[in-house]
């Protein structure tokens, strides 16, 4: 495993699970989402917007194990999984700002953003509702006889709606190839985990299916890559699905409008302090990685999500015609 | 060219897909190893095996969620809702999901997903196995929505819908499904969103679909005898819907009436109405007749279930009605 970033190569999976490429996605995620709530704050933003900030060490160290020929779905707290896939900063941006350059041409939003060229197959604005459609790539792979796996993210507020259960039901019964990681950041946009889910411990579910249910630190980088990646293993294997609870904590509210002010001070002071960052540049020079490799991948995302902002304030309004494209073939 | 029912011809439509190609394959509730609650699947497993002919679990949210899912990998799923009326349970899948998908990606996807949902009343299912729900998916778009009426439009609509790169749903009438008719599988393949002319007449333009159509023929045999000649149009899709031919007969006929298997509020029969009142006023010598069902669940009872949809009488009076409207 190189220990080299490879910051925007040809390839957007190159290098995917190195260690400091793992920093600098982690770190490019934690940019873009500062800059997504300036741009908000400017008006420059529709609609409403939902940050995955404090959860980047999940879609990071998820993704890690994954090819583009696999399918990552994900859900409107998405900007992280997409990226973390590979899509370019600036056609991300671009998506949210609505321009023509826009990952979907602007018509989807922050809501649903798709790279399909990256293995992200879209963003999904339904709680739960990709769920049966990621069984529906695992059932494709199996079908064709390919090793390619689908894996979704969603939060513990998806683990109470039925397309949960039917996905769940159907992927172990058929044994697909499909990982369901639960991001457990402990509330449902505004109601507390204890307040609507009578198990705590949402990897129990799994047992309700005769799947493999794991729980892992969401906030450390690395553990999530090795769970994730045993579950990939498992299902390029034809031994089936896997359900992973990653356990973590947005830093701020459910969307624009929510300071998350409902969650205690020392809650969030503690898992402030957890920050996956900072932890895992401990960890990096715990292992020996010197402190100017970590400074020089922290300048470098800044330049990169600054440089991919600029283009991307650049780029025109889709042309007025385009929305008629696209709603049939 | 064979003499088959209608739901042979639906049967035979699968059938002759999943030959031609193998990226098709069925899904769905029972379809496999109990040939279907209709009997539509039967026999395919074991012509195609259960790789191609999927039993589901009772989980309709999880079919077309797997469906779309392995239509994007480049699959031609042919999904099954037992009873149309199950939309319901899968609702959000349809219209959020399967009808936006490609929309919303800018063109990412392509979703060549047909659904098969089991519509209509008569059989006394009672109000949550006899609807016919299509109006439910009309103001969506992204979906296709066919609704085949003879045994000949039922082959040739699934292999045109199972061809299609959109998706399609296909609503097969359950009270039709032993009826009778010739089935070419060798004409070219049908386009969706040409209407037939089942019938050329020149004092009024009726339009019906599936039971309605039936009935609508009697209804102009009837009429026939009465010196009224009745044009009978079934536009066979609703979307896309092929307002050219209805309007081109409402032309030479300058009258309407639509008959339809379902209330009237929101269905395709008063968009039909609307749309030629406002693009096509001139040419009409009386107001439009919207024959429709009641505006009521679907009853049980036989009396009452019968009283609730159109017969052919009462379409022959709508005819007879617009008439003297003129």
């Amino acid at each position: 495993m190189s220990l080299e970033s490879a910051s925007h190569s040809a390839d957007a999976r190159a290098d995917a699970g190195a260690p400091l490429d793992l920093l600098r996605r982690m770190l490019e995620i934690r940019l873009f989402e500062e800059e997504i709530q300036r741009l908000f704050n400017r008006n420059l933003v529709r609609g409403s917007t939902h940050l995955c900030t404090g959860q980047e060490a999940v879609a990071v160290g998820a993704c890690a194990p994954l090819r583009t020929t696999d399918a990552m779905l994900c859900t409107y707290r998405g900007h992280g999984a997409v990226l973390a896939m590979g899509a370019p900063l600036d056609r991300t941006f671009a998506e949210i700002l609505g321009k023509a350059e826009g990952l979907c041409g602007g018509k989807g939003g922050s809501m649903h953003l798709t790279d399909v060229s990256v293995g992200a197959y879209g963003s999904f604005a339904i709680v739960g509702a990709h769920l049966p459609i990621a069984t529906g790539f695992g059932l494709a792979a199996r079908y064709a006889g390919t090793d390619a796996v689908s894996l979704c993210f969603f939060g513990d507020g998806s683990v109470n709606i039925g397309a949960f259960h039917e996905a769940m039901n159907l992927a172990a019964i058929w044994k697909l190839p499909t990982i369901f990681v639960c991001e457990n950041n402990l509330y449902g946009e505004y109601s507390p985990l204890a307040t609507t889910t009578p198990v705590h411990e949402l990897a129990r579910r799994a047992e309700g299916y005769a799947m493999p249910g794991v729980r892992v630190d969401g906030n450390d980088v690395r553990a999530v890559q090795a769970v994730v990646g045993e579950a990939v293993d498992r299902a390029r294997g034809g031994e089936g699905p896997t359900f992973v609870e990653a356990l973590t904590y947005r830093h701020k509210g459910h969307s624009r409008t929510d300071p998350g002010t409902y969650r205690p001070q020392e809650e969030v002071d503690a898992w402030l302090a957890r920050d996956p960052i900072p932890a895992f540049e401990r960890v990096l020079g715990d292992e020996g990685v010197p402190a100017e490799r970590i400074e020089a991948t922290r300048t470098a995302a800044t330049s990169a999500v600054a440089e991919h902002l600029e283009r991307a304030l650049a780029w025109p309004d889709p042309p007025l015609a385009a929305r008629f494209e696209h709603v049939y073939a | 060219m064979s003499e088959l029912t209608y739901r042979e011809a639906i049967k035979l439509g699968m059938a002759d897909a999943l030959a031609a190609d193998d990226s098709v394959f069925l899904i769905g509730e029972d379809i496999g190893a109990a040939g279907g609650a209709f009997k539509i699947t039967e026999g395919l497993i074991d012509q195609f095996g259960a790789e191609r002919v999927l039993d589901t679990p009772i989980s309709e949210q999880a079919i077309i969620g797997a469906a779309i899912g392995a239509s994007i990998r480049g699959l031609r799923p042919v999904a099954e809702l037992m009873f149309a009326d199950f939309a319901g349970v899968c609702f959000d899948q349809l219209v959020n999901q399967l009808a936006k998908y490609r929309y919303m990606t800018g063109g990412q996807v392509t979703l060549p997903v047909t659904v098969r949902l089991v519509n209509g009343a008569g059989g006394g299912f009672g109000a949550q196995h006899s609807q016919s729900v299509e109006n439910w998916f009309l103001n969506v778009p992204g979906l296709k929505l066919a609704v085949p009426g003879t045994p000949a439009d039922a082959y040739a609509l699934m292999r045109a819908a199972v061809r299609d790169d959109d998706p399609v749903l296909l609503f097969e009438h359950k009270a039709l499904f032993n009826m009778k008719g010739s089935v070419d599988t060798a004409v070219a393949p049908l386009e969706l969103g040409r209407a037939a002319t089942v019938r050329s007449g020149t004092d009024v333009t009726l339009v019906a679909t599936q039971v309605m159509r039936v009935r609508a023929e009697e209804a102009a045999a009837t009429l026939d005898g009465e010196g009224i000649s009745v044009e009978l149009i079934d536009p066979r899709t609703l979307v896309p819907l092929d307002m050219e031919t209805i309007t081109a007969s409402v032309a030479r006929t300058n009258r309407l009436v639509v008959a339809q298997e379902c209330p009237p509020n929101g269905s395709w029969g008063s968009s039909i109405v609307a749309g030629v009142i406002a693009e096509s006023f001139d040419l009409l010598d009386g107001p439009p007749v919207l024959l429709s069902a009641d505006a009521t669940p679907v009853p049980y009872a036989g009396p009452l279930e019968r009283a609730w949809v159109p017969d052919a009488e009462r379409i022959a009076q709508a005819v007879r009605d617009s008439m003297d409207a003129a």
